[in-house]
């Protein structure tokens, strides 16, 4: 062993982000390896809710009391992903009066700041809550910018020495003597940032121990050590309106159920969820009347949504975990709570843990406890400092707020822009260069595409999730070859090209379930834009030769230049 | 009383303002009304016939060759290539200032993306910067305009194979203009040639842009802009900046808001009031009275039921984008006359799964009969004096086929020339 255990950290969504960073601080020498973008699985797939415990007060407590810790940890260390938007649970007719005192009985159980509201009270807080609801009880339900969080532990972890290997899939556990001692890896296009077009490569690493953290794909780990790790993954939709309907989030107060929660998030509102299990966390059906569902029963809550546009829907698939003793049924009535797998104990095989099960929310407490129980392997012992150092943007975020419009941009440009990278914003947007806006509707400047660019490669839609970049009303309609643009200079054509490619597709799979109303006509715009004035669908260089010989070269009656004669030609007087 | 006309143009897009001028032209008492902002000015400019099939061969040479081989359902095999002709020579007689006449060939176009598109007619704005002609280019970006990057426009050029050598260059616009500031306040300056503050000096603004591109020009016959050059004075502001450089000076066309559409649409606003057109803008059609004709349309004005007759009607409000065609999550339909429009029950069937693949939306429209008149979903003539026009038709997918303006021409022409001789 050299100086510190090197520990090899599959996974880069919250959780594994959350332990890379805490084993790093804690010195350890960490690899992070993940299969696609950072918060590839399930954690860029959330509705971005920042718990206050209030959902599982009444049926999962300790889920509910870990929430509320970590609810008032997160806005301090992570206070520029994080909106405290304030929750409601709604009450309407028919939901039981027993179930709103037992919700707000479990609160006050748990700890969880809790205060009855009146009908008249939500409804000037919410003017689109339905007329006809009961009352309901506020709670400290917050938003939470999955991709930002995740982003900033990465670049925490970074900057305490860990190594990030993002598009680098794991394609086998190394097993020696009955341990694991590291992992065979496949990059996509050499490690390090991804550039496209560059060739993969495979690597072996070895690892003094190895933490699977990869959520619904935990059994798939397993399965190359051959052990058991009997996670549930249950898929829920999120539709995406294209603007805040409401400013707090809203959940339905009534036992568990499906499309009880809306979240405002950045410019758009989330609504959420279904919960159904499937065998296979990368491919599963994404049905209509999951979407037709979202928006019927969310507008007995808020009326306008029935009418209201959206942009479009995302599955994710929750990594839940139970005992197999347990044996539930129903995804539902599984736990919320996290499990430590000591492969050790539990089947022999030393050299590798697992984390399963969990939420986002919890994330870095997930991540203290893995790292405890590693550093205790090794007998380190080093305090966990992730609940009070800031996250990189984090760091007296509130004096900066102050100085948003010092970047010379538009107020909203630059409100948003500082929102969005806290702390860090005087470094990124300070440029003597023109700054223009790169995507209008979510606000980003060069200089923010830039910066992600830097840290991010040539794709397009990790710098999509670290700036929201194409992710507004028009979904890269207006933005995706300026983003295409952005990268040229440092990346080739070709590879600019393949990554423009990319985005508009991976842009038109969410949208495909939104197609109706204004979206599909902002869809028909996009593709007019894209087809029509862009040729982006037909493109020569992409194709088969083109003839050039065949076609038009000009109108012979009108003079043909040789650099004197040139207003003739160049310059019609006629104008244009 | 009500409004009276001939012939009732309800939307003022390409097809609408073609439909109005032909009905004119053939001697009809025409009104025009347009309630929104046209899809021109998100439109590139350029007038596409046809640079596709449908089964994606392409670019075509020749549009009107392949007309004829179209599905029986196109438009333009609804109008014939004969009509497509007549349509397009009427467009050039009203848009002088366009190219591309002179032959029934397709030019290739370089875009803003920096690939090459076929197109039918071409803004003089652009006509040096065919991808079909051998000088060389050099392509000149503003730093602060994120539309479009010369240098990955000309990389890109070359991977598309054109027969040129191609460079790109990236510029500051002379002067203090913000990093956003619109295309229109960047050909303001240059209609009016305005002092722009360089090191200290005031110069011309047309000066001090050739001035900044100049130490980049090697010899390259031809020069690309981004379509930014001029909007009342385009072919003034390049004949001063050709003067300057010693080259041809071209525009490269752009996404909205685009300066040549704008410019297209000005021109077909003229043409239709010299031919007598009432044209009222910025108040929607909401309803209609009529069960076999249509007897008089309603306009909303600030709430007001205004009422509209005519003889002849001509529905060209556009397609998806133009909000011609609307959609909820059940059904698509026409908003105005609820013609009849063809559809899946299943919103998923709407749609390929590929960005790019074969889309049933776009084909989303009317059908008609061998007059443009929507037919119901039975097949018959839902009004016997309503005729469609341009993107409001079924059965074609313009973007694609990259045939939007010439499919708008041609049966906008057709449109309002019968409707005019109905009429009479």
């Amino acid at each position: 062993m050299a100086s510190a255990p090197h520990i090899v950290v599959i996974g880069g969504g919250s959780t594994g982000v959350g332990i890379a960073r805490d084993l790093s601080m804690r010195g350890l020498d960490v690899t992070l390896l993940e299969q696609g973008n950072l918060t590839h699985g399930t954690t860029g797939r959330m509705h971005g809710l920042l718990h206050s415990g209030g959902r599982y007060a009444v049926a999962d407590q300790a889920s509910a009391t870990e929430c509320i810790e970590e609810n008032r940890v997160l806005r301090d260390i992570a206070s520029h992903c994080v909106e405290m938007t304030g929750g409601l649970f709604v009450k309407r007719p028919e939901d039981t009066e027993e179930y709103f005192e037992r919700k707000l009985e479990g609160c006050r159980e748990c700890s969880i700041p809790a205060e009855v509201v009146s009908r008249e009270e939500a409804r000037a807080m919410e003017p689109h809550l339905a007329k006809d609801i009961d009352r309901a009880i506020s709670v400290p339900d917050g938003a939470v910018d999955p991709f930002r969080l995740v982003v900033a532990n990465a670049a925490s972890a970074q900057e305490h020495g860990a190594r990030i290997e993002t598009h680098s899939t794991v394609t086998d556990l190394l097993v020696e003597a009955g341990e694991v001692v590291g992992v065979e890896v496949e990059h996509d296009s050499g490690s390090g940032k991804r550039v496209h077009g560059t060739a993969g490569a495979r690597e072996r690493i070895r690892a003094d121990h190895v933490v699977n953290a990869t959520g619904a794909w935990a059994g798939r780990l397993g399965e190359m050590a051959g052990v058991d790790i009997e996670v549930r993954p249950s898929k829920g939709v999120m539709t995406i309106m294209n603007v805040r309907q409401v400013d707090t989030v809203i959940n339905r107060c009534r036992p568990k159920g499906d499309a009880d929660i809306v979240v405002p998030h950045e410019t758009t509102a989330i609504l959420g969820t279904t919960d159904e299990e499937v065998d296979d966390p990368a491919d599963y059906p994404e049905k209509q009347w999951e979407v037709d569902l979202m928006i019927d029963s969310l507008s007995e809550l808020v009326p306008v949504l029935a009418e209201a546009r959206t942009i479009r829907s995302f599955w994710g698939v929750r990594p839940l975990y139970e005992p197999p003793e347990v044996g539930s049924d129903d995804p539902t009535d599984i736990t919320r709570d996290y499990f430590l797998l000591d492969h050790d104990e539990r089947d022999a095989l030393p050299g590798m843990t697992s984390i399963v099960g969990g939420k986002f929310t919890t994330y870095r407490m997930m991540g203290e406890e893995i790292s405890d129980h590693i550093c205790a392997k090794f007998g380190i012992e080093a305090d966990c400092q992730t609940a009070e150092v800031p996250l990189p943007g984090s760091e007296e975020f509130s004096v900066l707020r102050d100085y948003m419009d010092e970047f010379g941009l538009r107020s909203p440009i630059g409100r948003r822009s500082v929102e969005r990278l806290g702390s860090r914003a005087e470094t990124v947007l300070q440029t003597d260069e023109p700054n223009p806006t790169v995507c209008n509707c979510e606000a980003v400047t060069r200089a923010e595409v830039q910066d992600a660019i830097e840290g991010s490669g040539s794709d397009l839609n990790a710098v999509r999730i670290r700036t929201r970049a194409s992710m507004g009303n028009c979904q890269g309609g207006l933005c995706s070859h300026r983003l295409a643009n952005e990268l040229h200079g440092n990346y080739d054509e070709a590879t600019t090209r393949a990554a423009w490619d990319e985005l508009l597709q991976e842009r038109w799979k969410g949208q495909r379930h939104a197609l109706w109303g204004e979206q599909l006509s902002q869809a028909m715009l996009n593709y007019a834009l894209h087809a029509t004035t862009q040729n982006r669908d037909n493109d020569p260089a992409d194709g088969d030769p083109v003839e050039f010989a065949a076609f038009d070269s000009g109108d012979p009656t009108v003079g043909r230049s040789d650099g004197h004669d040139v207003a003739a030609d160049g310059g019609c007087r006629d104008g244009d | 009383m009500a409004i009276e006309s001939d012939v009732l143009v309800v939307g003022g897009g390409l097809a609408g303002l073609t439909a109005a001028l032909a009905a004119a032209r053939s001697g009809g008492d025409v009104r025009l009304l347009s309630y929104k902002q046209s899809t021109l000015r998100s439109a590139s400019g350029l007038v596409d016939i046809l640079g596709y099939t449908p089964a994606g061969d392409g670019p075509l040479t020749d549009p009107y060759g392949a007309i004829p081989t179209l599905p029986e359902t196109h438009p333009y095999r609804t109008v014939g290539v004969d009509t497509v002709r007549e349509a397009m020579s009427l467009f050039d007689e009203a848009a002088p200032t366009y190219r591309g006449a002179h032959t029934d060939t397709n030019a290739l176009v370089p875009t803003h993306g920096g690939t090459v598109k076929p197109t039918g007619r071409y803004p003089a704005s652009a006509s040096a910067g065919l991808a079909s002609d051998g000088r060389d280019m050099l392509l000149v970006g503003l730093e602060s305009m994120t539309d479009f990057d010369a240098p990955r426009a000309a990389a890109h050029l070359e991977a598309a194979g054109v027969p040129f050598d191609v460079r790109g260059v990236e510029i500051q616009f002379p002067g203090d203009l913000r990093a956003d500031a619109k295309v229109t306040r960047y050909a303001k300056l240059l209609d009016t040639d305005g002092e722009v503050s360089v090191r200290g000096r005031e110069r011309p603004a047309r000066e001090a842009l050739a001035a900044r591109v100049a130490p980049h020009h090697e010899g390259e016959g031809r020069v690309g802009f981004p379509a930014v050059l001029g909007d009342d004075d385009p072919g003034g502001v390049r004949a001063a900046l050709a003067d300057h450089l010693g080259a041809a000076v071209f525009e490269v066309p752009m996404g909205p808001p685009s300066l040549p559409g704008l410019r297209l649409e000005d021109h077909l606003f003229a043409a239709l009031d010299d031919a007598g057109v009432s044209i009222e803008t910025g108040n929607p059609v909401t309803g209609f009275e009529g069960e076999d004709r249509v007897e008089q349309v309603f306009v909303d004005k600030n709430g007001a039921k205004i009422p509209n007759t005519a003889e002849q009607y001509v529905l060209a409000t556009g397609g998806l984008v133009g909000k011609g065609i609307d959609s909820d999550r059940e059904a698509v339909h026409e908003p105005i006359f609820d013609c009849h429009v063809a559809h899946a029950s299943d919103r998923y069937e709407w749609f390929d799964g590929d960005v790019f693949g074969d889309h049933p939306f776009a084909r989303f429209g009317v059908d008609t009969d061998h007059h443009l008149r929507p037919l119901a979903a039975d097949g018959d003539v839902e009004f016997e004096n309503l005729r469609a026009a341009g993107a409001v038709l079924g059965g074609y997918d313009f973007a694609a086929e990259k045939s939007g303006s010439g499919v708008s021409i041609a049966t906008g022409y057709q449109a309002g020339h019968t409707a005019a001789q109905e009429a009479s």
